[in-house]
């Protein structure tokens, strides 16, 4: 074994506990960002250096080492460091706990970037558990009774979902007696179609596992916690919440069910259906949910979930076809690198504009166009991306997918993601419009401190890349997608 | 050699100015700052001296062509593939040189004509969008972005027209310039649609190649060509689409100076010269193109003859010169056409500068207010004359070299050799006619109502704008020796090489050039006549040809006959009307209920979201339920 390989994610524990430990000796608050940034940067650097090559998986296969992994993990990392670049203005609502705040986020990360790499069922709970556990904590952070009340919503429905992935585990494993992915994938494919179907218990177990993981990534209909903990929670967190931990929960989704249950065809067919309908009334949902919004957070959670759909379309493509087709995993991962990035932009933005409004309702954005120019030009920006028009990141990310979906004879599922997308550009552009067309309440200029300046130019010009040259960023996500372990 | 990063810096460099002004300069700086102003010169200058070395590298190139590797814009393994690739050929060379040295000179200028205007940096942003769409569109490789530069080229002329936009005539002018151009448009459109459908590329060598080898069936490709064809009459103002242009000059006269001269209009023609195998091989399609050209040469003419305002005589004269350039197209091929496009963008632009100049002294653009300018603005005077000369087509000034090439092309086809001929003494006519009133006399009070009035005395524009303008100059007298050799002809692919002395008097062993020159002559001596030594009363001349003059002067009612005939009682009452019967009945209806539907959806879901846990938890149950069954009915 080769404990080297395992570097990025020693250096986050390493660095929580350093932040925790500091933060009982200094006043110097701003010393736990640098602290925390640190770790972020030398992680990053660790797992780039690794980028490109091949390793053999690590503790007995349970942790792969390909390139698969490490994207998530740099862009796991990258979120991370835009999310403590948001919070630092923030914490100020906080000062007390500033330290735990830095370490959870730091370790909540190490558990999504294990959550990418594991290729075990029980790593994948323990990862799963590590990153949810620090996110219950995050979202209580306020200690407001919102806060409060949507941490223990949090915490109760995860626990629920966490049972349902634990018995489809059990299943799985009670019909294979494996819990190494490649393994089960082999036992499956030694069996024949008439063994499977005469026992239900691995379809049962495939749609719990589907329940368990579309909580993470907030797939209708197991959705429900995510509108009251978005806007409950601090709002860096919910930028976390809705980026890195959707982000984290695909590559969970992708791994699992493209090395364990991609063939043979007919039961990647099965779950492909399941993927589709999901898909549909996450879409349909998210985006007619969203319409009657008045909370931008609010908003912005069920956009959320819309997005997800959007994403479960690369996921129905993915079962639709022959697992040799590259589109459906690369596309997925290029759309989750524009929405990480869009949404990211989004939510800084907000954070910029709210902290001095001191409120999340979109009518009290109403002239900010000319309050904050800039700042509205970037969520603006955000805003088209997320609708997808180009040239955002978000029309390129939408293209993939849908060409992925044609691609595997899904023309229907793509004409219902079509017209999800007018839908949604009704309430983006609502926003939109009463930034820029709305008369201000005060001409006051809003200005912003410079860390959320950063992080709002980054994650623009991020978006404007993949929306203007998409090419290189696409043959990225393909490296990742095809260097798969089994 | 020039390596392709240069080449791709011609584009970006006016995108990264754009970019600078409008993002980081314009929310920041006091409008009473130059510093926009040099930002776009100094990209402009390096980006003119990357175009020259374009065209040197081009010019000793193999087949004058520099291969650019292309990139992969989008790209799909098995699907589709679109690539983002530049052509660097002697026709893009040739343009670069005039967008870039016309943009300089006239951005130049601007510094000094646009002083204290409040909205300086916003004009120089559309500049350098301006500039850098025409640059794009002569570089594209591809249909489909030249279709995009196309549309930017036209959506900044929008802009820039209706610079002003707080005057009503600006406005309706832009909005006229952007509707007008969009009918040829969609012709356009229809071309690339057709040649894709056929042939499932946008790559443009790729469709020279079909076209040259005979794979497009002729049908096909003479539609396409015609739908091209479309499009370039909308850009460049040819009949039966030329009425957007006069109406253009409302914007800021560098403005004007720039569309006419080498963005805007410069475009279509471009479009014909590059897509010319299509034409070439399609006989109608190039018939309509010559056709096309030379009534709308002599129609405008006409028009220019009678107007006083001395930006619309200008205007008249580019739908002309135009009109000529397509004629040149037409019957000659590229060389002739691009040659006097080549020559025409320097003394059309120097000539609108003048008119800017002129404005800037008097405040006024109606030549019934000047008069007498010879003597107070001498620089002006000197260069306009010079510039009249030069599109008069006296030799040996460039405007001869060009327009002669094309008369002579004309030769074979007697209707269109007349077409011409009248074209050139009409030409000459207004041309001089402008010039005795303006400058000639005594000086006639002069406006202040519009930009830029100084009260009563006139007085020589300031140098920064003269510059620019002596400059222009130079390149009016010579910029036609470049064919005097015929290096043009060979360097865009026919013709053939001389001497000097040979090519510089041949003319004059020749009968065609003579006649042509005699009737520019008599054009000026007219001119002379009627309205420097008043030999001839132009009020009794006028009235003498009572309604041909009117004809001109109404122009030809077109205006009239669009707007009332065609779109009030066509298009308004019905066509409109019943679409807005079909809107209101059918489409709305059903959009309405999509729109309820969806807002009670909306409704339905809020309520279910009460933040009860319990149910919440239900829901994950009814969730897996639901999986179940799903997989139970479809799996």
């Amino acid at each position: 074994m080769n404990l080297a390989l395992f570097i990025p994610e020693l250096t986050l524990a390493v660095f929580a506990l350093l932040v925790i430990l500091l933060d009982l000796f200094t006043e110097q608050k701003r010393l736990l960002v640098q602290v925390s940034v640190s770790g972020l940067v030398i992680s990053a650097g660790v797992t780039l250096a690794m980028w490109g090559e091949s390793f053999p998986a690590i503790f007995n296969n349970m942790l792969a080492v390909d390139n698969f992994a490490l994207f998530f993990k740099l862009l796991l990392l990258g979120v991370a460091f835009l999310v403590i670049l948001a919070s630092i203005s923030y914490t100020q609502k906080f000062a007390r706990f500033q330290g735990e705040y830095y370490a959870l986020v730091l370790l909540s990360t190490l558990g999504m970037m294990l959550m990418a790499a594991t290729t075990d069922l029980i790593a994948i709970y323990i990862a799963l558990e590590l990153t949810s556990l620090s996110l219950y904590a995050l979202v209580g952070f306020l200690k407001d009774s919102k806060s409060t009340e949507s941490s223990l919503k949090y915490l109760l429905l995860g626990a629920i979902a966490s049972v349902v992935l634990l018995y489809g585990m059990a299943l799985i494993f009670g019909f294979t007696g494996q819990t190494q992915l490649g393994e089960i994938a082999r036992v499956i494919q030694a069996m024949s179609p008439q063994t499977i179907l005469s026992f239900p218990a691995l379809t049962l177990g495939l749609v719990m596992l589907i329940t368990g993981f579309g909580f993470k990534i907030a797939a209708v209909p197991f959705q429900m916690w995510v509108p009251d903990v978005y806007e409950g929670a601090p709002t860096p967190i919910t930028a976390y919440l809705s980026v890195a931990s959707k982000a984290a929960g695909f590559a969970l989704i992708l791994r699992v069910f493209f090395s364990a249950f991609g063939l043979p065809e007919w039961l990647s067919l099965n779950w492909g259906i399941i993927f589709a309908f999901l898909a549909v009334i996450g879409m349909t949902l998210g985006n007619i949910a969203a319409i009657p919004q008045t909370n931008i957070k609010r908003m912005l959670g069920y956009s959320s979930i819309a997005q997800a759909g959007y994403l479960l379309v690369g996921m129905a493509a993915m079962g639709f076809s022959p697992v040799v087709d590259i589109l459906g995993r690369s596309s997925i991962i290029f759309f989750l690198t524009s929405y990480a990035l869009t949404n990211m932009g989004a939510f800084i933005a907000i954070i910029a504009i709210s902290n001095k409004l001191d409120s999340d309702l979109i009518d009290d954005y109403t002239g900010i166009g000319k309050r904050a120019p800039l700042v509205a030009l970037a969520l603006t920006l955000c805003l088209v991306s997320l609708i997808g028009m180009p040239p955002a990141a978000g029309f390129m990310a939408k293209f993939y997918i849908f060409s992925a979906a044609v691609r595997s004879n899904l023309l229907w599922l793509v004409i219902i993601a079509v017209i999800n997308s007018v839908i949604s550009a009704y309430y983006y552009l609502r926003v939109v419009n009463v930034m820029w067309l709305g008369k201000a309440a005060s001409e006051e200029k809003i200005s912003s401190p410079g860390t959320l300046r950063l992080g709002l130019v980054l994650s623009c010009l991020g978006v404007l890349l993949l929306g203007i040259i998409p090419g290189f960023a696409m043959l990225l996500a393909e490296f990742a997608a095809r260097i798969f372990v089994f | 050699m020039i390596t392709p990063q240069f080449i791709w810096l011609i584009f970006l460099l006016p995108v990264f100015s754009f970019i600078i002004i409008s993002f980081f300069v314009r929310p920041f700086v006091k409008a009473e700052s130059r510093i926009t102003g040099y930002i776009l010169i100094t990209a402009l200058f390096t980006v003119l001296a990357l175009s020259i070395w374009t065209l040197l590298s081009v010019m000793a190139a193999p087949h004058h062509e520099i291969p650019v590797p292309d990139i992969n814009w989008v790209v799909i393994e098995g699907g589709v593939t679109i690539h983002l690739g530049l052509i660097a050929d002697s026709l893009t060379a040739v343009m670069l040189i005039v967008v870039t040295l016309v943009s300089l000179m006239v951005q130049i200028y601007s510094q000094g004509y646009m002083h204290g205007d409040p909205g300086y940096h916003r004009y120089f942003a559309w500049m350098s969008l301006f500039t850098a769409s025409m640059l794009g569109l002569v570089l594209a490789d591809n249909l489909l972005f030249l279709f995009v530069f196309w549309e930017l080229v036209g959506l900044c002329s929008y802009l820039l027209i209706g610079f002003w936009f707080h005057k009503p005539e600006a406005a309706d002018a832009a909005k006229k310039a952007f509707i007008v151009t969009r009918l040829g448009d969609f012709g356009f459109l229809a071309g690339i649609l057709l040649l894709y459908l056929n042939t499932s590329t946008f790559d443009i060598h790729e469709l020279h190649k079909l076209a040259i080898t005979g794979a497009l069936a002729s049908a096909i490709l003479t539609w396409s060509a015609i739908g091209i064809f479309a499009g370039a009459v909308g850009k460049s103002a040819q009949f039966p689409l030329h009425i957007w242009l006069p109406d253009a000059m409302e914007g800021p006269t560098p403005v004007s100076a720039l569309i006419h001269a080498a963005t805007m209009v410069a475009a279509g023609v471009f479009l014909v010269a590059r897509m010319f195998p299509l034409f070439e091989h399609s006989t109608e399609a190039l018939t309509t193109v010559a056709v096309i050209g030379g009534v709308t040469a002599i129609f405008a003419a006409s028009m220019g003859l009678v107007m006083n305002d001395i930006k619309r005589v200008l205007a008249y004269s580019t739908v002309s010169q135009l009109g000529y350039m397509m004629l040149g197209l037409g019957v000659g091929g590229v060389a002739i056409g691009i040659f006097h496009l080549f020559n025409h963008a320097f003394f059309k632009a120097l000539l609108f500068l003048g008119a800017g100049s002129i404005n800037h002294a008097t405040g006024t653009f109606d030549m019934r207010l000047m008069g007498g300018l010879r003597r107070v603005m001498p620089w002006t005077y000197a260069t306009f004359v010079i510039a009249s000369l030069s599109i008069a087509g006296i030799w040996p000034l460039s405007g001869f070299w060009s327009k002669d090439e094309i008369v002579v092309s004309t030769a074979s086809q007697p209707v269109l050799f007349s077409l011409a001929m009248i074209t050139v003494f009409m030409t000459s006519f207004y041309m001089f006619r402008a010039v005795f009133i303006t400058f000639g006399g005594d000086y006639r009070g002069g406006s202040q109502n519009e930009h830029g009035g100084h009260g009563s005395r006139p007085h020589e524009s300031p140098k920064v704008m003269v510059t620019p303008m002596v400059v222009l100059a130079i390149l009016a007298v010579v910029s036609g020796l470049w064919n005097v050799t015929g290096h043009f002809g060979t360097f865009m692919g026919h013709g053939q090489t001389h001497s000097f002395t040979y090519g510089f008097f041949h003319p004059f062993t020749q009968p065609l050039p003579w006649i042509s020159l005699i009737l520019a002559g008599l054009g000026i001596l007219l001119a002379y006549a009627m309205y420097s030594k008043q030999w001839l009363s132009p009020e009794k001349t006028g009235n003498f040809f009572k309604p041909l003059y009117t004809l001109f002067y109404r122009k030809y009612w077109f205006d009239e006959l669009y707007e009332n005939i065609i779109v009030r009682v066509a298009l308004v009452k019905g066509l409109f009307g019943s679409l807005k019967q079909f809107d209101n009945q059918v489409v709305d209806g059903a959009i309405n209920g999509v729109a309820r539907g969806t807002i009670a959806g909306g409704r339905a879901v809020r309520r279910a979201q009460t933040g009860q846990l319990q149910l919440y938890g239900l829901f994950i149950g009814i969730g897996i339920l639901a999986l179940v069954l799903v997989l139970y009915f479809a799996g």
